[in-house]
Formats: C-alpha cells, structure tokens, sequence
C-alpha cells in the first residue's frame, strides 16, 4: 500500500469497486482502471454465464434453509450479479431439466457467480493496494 | 447451442483457466503459462476420470 494514499481512501474506494465489481462482472477493475484484468473478467465471465443459460440452466431463487444445497446453488449464481437478474427477468429461471446440456447449463452459471466472487474480492485487495 | 461434450470441456476449461490466471499471476508471459497448465490440467483429467469410469456405465 502507498504511504501517499490514506486508509480512509482505500476503503472510500474498496467499498464502490467491490459492490461494482459484484454487479457487473469486470467493472470493478474497470473502475478502479486496471482495464486489462476488467476485460478479461468480463468477457470470460459473460460467456461462461451466457452459455449457462443457452444450455437451459435452472436459475433458481432458493433462499430457504430446508434444501442447503439449493441454497448454496443459488447463492453461487447470484454472483454473477445483474446477468442472474436480468436473465430470470427475461423469462430464463425455469431452465429444461430434460435438455441434455441441462446439468452442464447448472454448472456452468454457478461458476461463472463462483468466480465472480472470487473477482470481487481481487478488487477490493486491489483497491487496498494488497494487488498490484 | 453446444452439442458435443468435448467441445463444452474444452470451452468451460479455456474459461475458467483464463480467470484463475488473470486473478493469480501478474505478467502475461506467467499468465499465458497458467492458462496452459491449468487447460492441459482440466482437458486431461476429465479424460483420466471418464477413462476411469467407462466401465461403470450406469
């Protein structure tokens, strides 16, 4: 971290590139303007989301405690951010359970929220100056 | 639309691999390196386990 640059700061600018970086996958990089790292994350995790849902995904809305793994399910999904969203908006949540890319639909949309949370966290470290 | 199973390994494979490189490497010369470990890691033991499991088809 730069002795230049106060702690108050850092988390002045962790907190919008983190929510950011949830939201939109690759804006949070984008913001705080590594531009290299937000493309790649974007694009990378797009196809995986947009491939998901081509391939007939369920995605769920499971907040209940009676089925932990659908929870789980459902909350790696929901780190995709706005893409789960507006892809349940448009009509996408029930999936095909009878598509034989239905199973590969379900992982691959939950990775693709898996590694945007992992994405989130790069920005906020980057935003600390704990990354370069 | 993908059809085929190998093509869906090798698509989810570049993907993932290419995050997990951007995410843990700094230069591009160790990131292009990590993408390619990481795919043959992938591509190679999915293989290995459908290998494994043939004989088991049910």
């Amino acid at each position: 971290m730069s002795a230049a640059v106060s702690p108050a700061r850092d988390v002045a600018q962790a907190l919008p590139a983190g929510i950011l970086a949830w939201l939109v996958p690759g804006l949070g990089h984008v913001y705080l303007r590594r531009w290299g790292k937000g493309v790649v994350f974007a694009a990378a995790i797009f196809a995986l989301f947009v491939l998901g849902v081509v391939m007939r995904s369920r995605l769920q809305l499971h907040l209940g405690l009676d089925d932990p793994l659908a929870l789980l399910f459902s909350l790696a999904q929901m780190g995709a951010g706005v893409p789960y969203f507006v892809a349940r908006s448009l009509g996408y949540e029930a999936g095909e359970v009878t598509a034989v890319s239905y199973e590969y639909g379900n992982t691959f949309t939950a990775v693709a929220g898996l590694l945007n949370i992992l994405v989130v966290l790069d920005a906020v470290d980057t935003a600390r100056g704990r990354k370069p | 639309m993908i059809h085929s199973h190998l093509v869906t390994l090798l698509v989810f494979s570049f993907l993932v691999s290419t995050v997990f490189a951007t995410l843990l490497r700094d230069t591009t010369r160790a990131r292009l390196r990590f993408v390619i470990l990481a795919f043959a890691a992938f591509v190679l033991s999915t293989l290995a386990l459908g290998w494994l499991m043939s004989p088991f088809p049910r």
